[in-house]
């Protein structure tokens, strides 16, 4: 296939987002010579995301100019195991990235840490609630290593990223202000909170006089200027109101391109190619190790055989357990027999929301930021009785806004016409006038909602897309509706003249127009047992050893959180193993 | 040293100083200031619309944002150019769209678009099929209808019964968002002229920064808008 075999590297790194570039600077410091492959475009601030054109919200955020364009690389989708998937024709549901910083150019900056009881879930649940209480087909599982094991390298990632935050736990220490549930932290964020915007502090506020405990909502939007270990700069965040969906213009939304690569490009033995898009990694006869990745360069039309010691697997999620699903890497999970790994375990993200509206506030909504805002944990997967309230699962509130982008975030309350004369009106009746309490909750893994490949469609290389088959289960439409019930409350007593809900209900099925989230995870799920998880707890491939994929693809049920905080942390962690362990002895490290 | 436009400099402030009153000159910039006038729509020449899709498309947009009340509609907007430069344009032909078939236009509409249509081919197929249902049912083609008809119309195809193959049935919806976008995009794209639906619902556009004004509570931001060629409104 291939026309054309170039000298071999020790490393080869597919994809060049935020996982990509921790491990190429982690390995590129032990002198390895490196190659990424990144099927995208490059991407610089400037001028990719310069002033002001960076400011085109039809551009960026509505036509997704930032973002994976479907025509190079989709997936199907279907609902249950009967149902024939349909092409994702056009972005909505989630917003793959595309180019250099993948997703880390576009994403809001919200960065969390699992909680202590989410890296060991299933344990959790069967010591303090019993099995039985688990419904029937939930297949949630242990992540194979431990907050406190992960802890120094998810420090060492929000060291890099730069966030901004108030610790709640440092040391087992309780910190006024910050959150009291988190799991124990060793220091406090490298930068202190963002300044809050009105609607935020409200929130706070009403949330304190019910009992609760507000905290800042941790931010890789910086608060201050900023100098992280590998000597790259951040700019305090302007509040600029185009965050998620855009590339910052101003050095203050942490990223690849802003924490990590101007330093990575200096190293002489790290390179990387754009518009090479691997096809394949190519696995060794015995099939125990693959021999390098067979990839397509755009710019030269070439299909290429890039041997390499190591393949480290470092797209979006979807896209590392694609991937594997092509290229014969591990068994391919089936949902009726419950056997195989690959493609196990895909799961989403379970959020709701409620807007309020108030005539005499005024809130200048176009003032924000991607991941301001005051949250709460109160209602946090380890303080709820999955017992008494009958699901298993959590989620975070906040009371926020990222900005007031009139074609998308123009927010109108129940009743008001679609178009017409009642449109314009309340269009500038209440633009500026509403505020939001959202929640962002976890999302079980089950039997049925998993990844293969699909018998029909076809991607611009003539290979099977990938087929997702997923929707909501009972469980976490419980849960969300419970946190409906919660933010009600706190939004009832900020007396808004109106109010609107927006959560998943009874009989709700996964809908891929409207935008919900792009926290795609698992697939490719880490653990310590290979009948349940594709990667074993270093990240590293069960079936071919020198095969290391690092990603959300890892998570065998989806936390609370939003998930770059632990995919940064995990790809330290896995650098750690590589670095110290596996390079000097090559071979299974479980 | 260089004056950058829309940006005060110290130069600008000594001059400013010497002219006239202190301080006035530096809040100069952040004013609105005269905006150029286009030639009148009926002078616009349309790049993918055809005649009677044009005068379909300016008088659904007069409808689905009209003049009268608050605010500017549509029509005064340029949203009709907005529309017919998007599907003239990559939009139009889903050029980054999964265009592979087979497809099942008339699959569970939660699964998402799934016609083999472009959208300007949907505006295509669909405006024909829509005036010749308005002409069985209201008498006359969409555009030669009453402002009331017109709505009643838009109701019925808003509501999918006016007949449109499913291969079609995203139309009006499209319809809707492309009409919302060209009302609020930047006026760089043809529609939101003179940055009006900004001025009208306190917008300020591309100012990029207000990191002072983070924490005030209940107090309006004063300036106007910004486009990205830099002209104020």
């Amino acid at each position: 296939m291939a026309t054309r075999t170039d000298p071999k590297k020790d490393v080869v790194i597919i994809g060049l987002g935020w996982t990509g570039s921790i491990l190429g600077m982690e390995l590129a410091q032990d002198g390895l010579e490196i190659l990424a492959l990144e099927r995208g475009a490059d991407r610089n601030t400037v001028p990719d995301f310069q002033y002001p054109d960076a400011f085109d919200e039809l551009k960026y955020g509505i036509r997704y100019g930032l973002m994976q364009k479907p025509a190079q690389s989709t997936l199907t989708v279907r609902r249950n195991l009967t149902e024939t998937a349909l092409p994702y024709r056009h972005l909505g549901a989630f917003l793959p990235g595309d180019g250099v910083g993948g997703a880390g150019v576009h994403w809001n900056g919200q960065s969390w840490r699992p909680l202590e009881v989410e890296y060991r879930l299933k344990s959790y649940v069967e010591e303090a609630f019993g099995a039985n209480i688990m419904p029937e087909g939930m297949q949630i599982q242990d992540w194979g290593v431990t907050a406190a094991e992960m802890e120094p390298f998810m420090n060492k990632f929000e060291r890099v990223a730069g966030i901004s935050g108030k610790a709640g736990n440092i040391k087992g220490q309780i910190q006024e202000g910050g959150n009291p549930f988190e799991a124990e932290r060793s220091e406090d964020y490298p930068l202190p909170p963002l300044k809050n915007t009105w609607d935020s502090e409200l929130f706070a506020d009403a949330a304190s006089k019910l009992g609760y405990h507000p905290f800042p909502r941790p931010s890789a939007n910086a608060s201050r200027a900023y100098v992280n270990d590998y000597g790259m700069q951040l700019g305090p965040c302007n509040y600029c109101g185009f965050c998620e969906r855009f590339g910052c213009n101003n050095y203050s939304k942490s990223s690849p391109q802003v924490c990590i690569l101007d330093a990575l490009k200096r190293k002489p033995n790290f390179a990387y190619k754009t518009r090479c898009e691997v096809l394949k990694i190519e696995k060794a006869q015995d099939g125990k190790t693959a021999t390098g990745v067979t990839y397509f360069d755009e710019n030269s039309g070439d299909t290429v055989f890039q041997p390499a010691d190591v393949v480290l697997v470092c797209a979006f999620s979807l896209h590392n357990v694609h991937l594997l699903l092509l290229s014969g890497i591990g068994q391919p999970y089936d949902p009726v027999s419950g056997e195989g790994v690959v493609g196990r375990n895909y799961a989403y993200q379970m959020t709701g929301g409620t807007g309020l509206w108030f005539k005499d506030k005024v809130f200048n909504p176009f003032v924000g930021t991607g991941s301001g805002g005051m949250s709460i944990d109160d209602f946090s997967i380890g303080q709820i009785d999955f017992a008494k309230e009958g699901f298993i699962g959590g989620s975070y509130i906040t009371g926020s806004h990222t900005g007031g982008r009139p074609i998308q975030q123009l927010s109108m309350p129940p009743g008001t016409p679609s178009w017409g004369a009642g449109w314009k009106q309340a269009a500038g009746d209440w633009y500026g006038h509403n505020m939001s309490i959202g929640s962002h909750g976890s999302n079980m893994s089950y039997r049925d909602c998993y990844l293969d490949l699909d018998p029909t469609y076809k991607d611009r290389h003539g290979r099977p897309l990938m087929r997702m088959t997923f929707d909501w289960k009972p469980n976490d439409i419980r849960m969300t509706q419970f946190m409906k019930g919660k933010i009600e409350e706190i939004a009832r007593s900020l007396k808004p003249d109106k109010i609107s809900a927006g959560y998943k209900a009874d009989g709700s099925h996964f809908d891929v127009r409207p935008y919900q989230s792009t926290h795609n995870v698992g697939g490719a799920v880490m653990g310590t047992d290979p009948k349940t998880s594709a990667i074993n707890r270093y990240l590293q491939s069960w079936d071919c050893h020198n095969v290391w994929v690092m990603g959300a693809s890892a998570f065998p049920q989806n936390t609370q959180y939003n998930p770059t905080g632990p995919l940064g942390g995990l790809a330290y962690w896995a650098a750690e193993a590589l670095r110290k362990d596996y390079l000097k002895s090559p071979r299974p490290l479980m | 040293m260089t004056d950058l436009p829309g940006r005060p400099s110290r130069r600008g402030f000594l001059k400013g100083s010497v002219a006239s009153a202190a301080l006035l000159p530096l809040a100069v910039p952040a004013q609105a200031e005269t905006l150029p006038d286009l030639p009148p729509l009926d002078q616009y020449k349309p790049q993918y619309l055809t005649a009677p899709e044009w005068a379909f498309v300016m008088a659904a947009c007069a409808r689905l944002i009209p003049s009268d009340g608050n605010g500017p509609g549509a029509i005064e907007c340029r949203v009709p150019v907005f529309i017919d430069r998007q599907l003239a344009g990559a939009f139009g032909k889903a050029e980054t769209w999964y265009m592979e078939g087979p497809f099942e236009p008339a699959a569970d509409p939660r699964l998402g678009y799934q016609s083999p249509l472009t959208p300007a081919e949907v505006y295509r197929k669909a405006i024909p099929l829509f005036d010749a249902w308005c002409a069985d049912h209201h008498g006359a083609g969409f555009a030669k209808l009453t402002a009331e008809k017109q709505d009643a119309a838009l109701t019925s195809l808003q509501k999918g019964e006016v007949g449109l193959a499913p291969e079609q049935r995203d139309f009006f919806s499209l319809l809707l968002q492309n009409t919302k976008e060209g009302y609020f995009a930047d006026p760089s794209h043809g529609g939101n002229y003179k940055m009006q639906a900004w001025v009208y619902i306190g917008f300020p556009g591309a100012r990029g920064a207000f990191p002072e004004w983070a924490g005030r509570e209940n107090v309006k931001y004063p300036l106007g808008p910004v486009a990205l060629d830099g002209k104020r409104a």
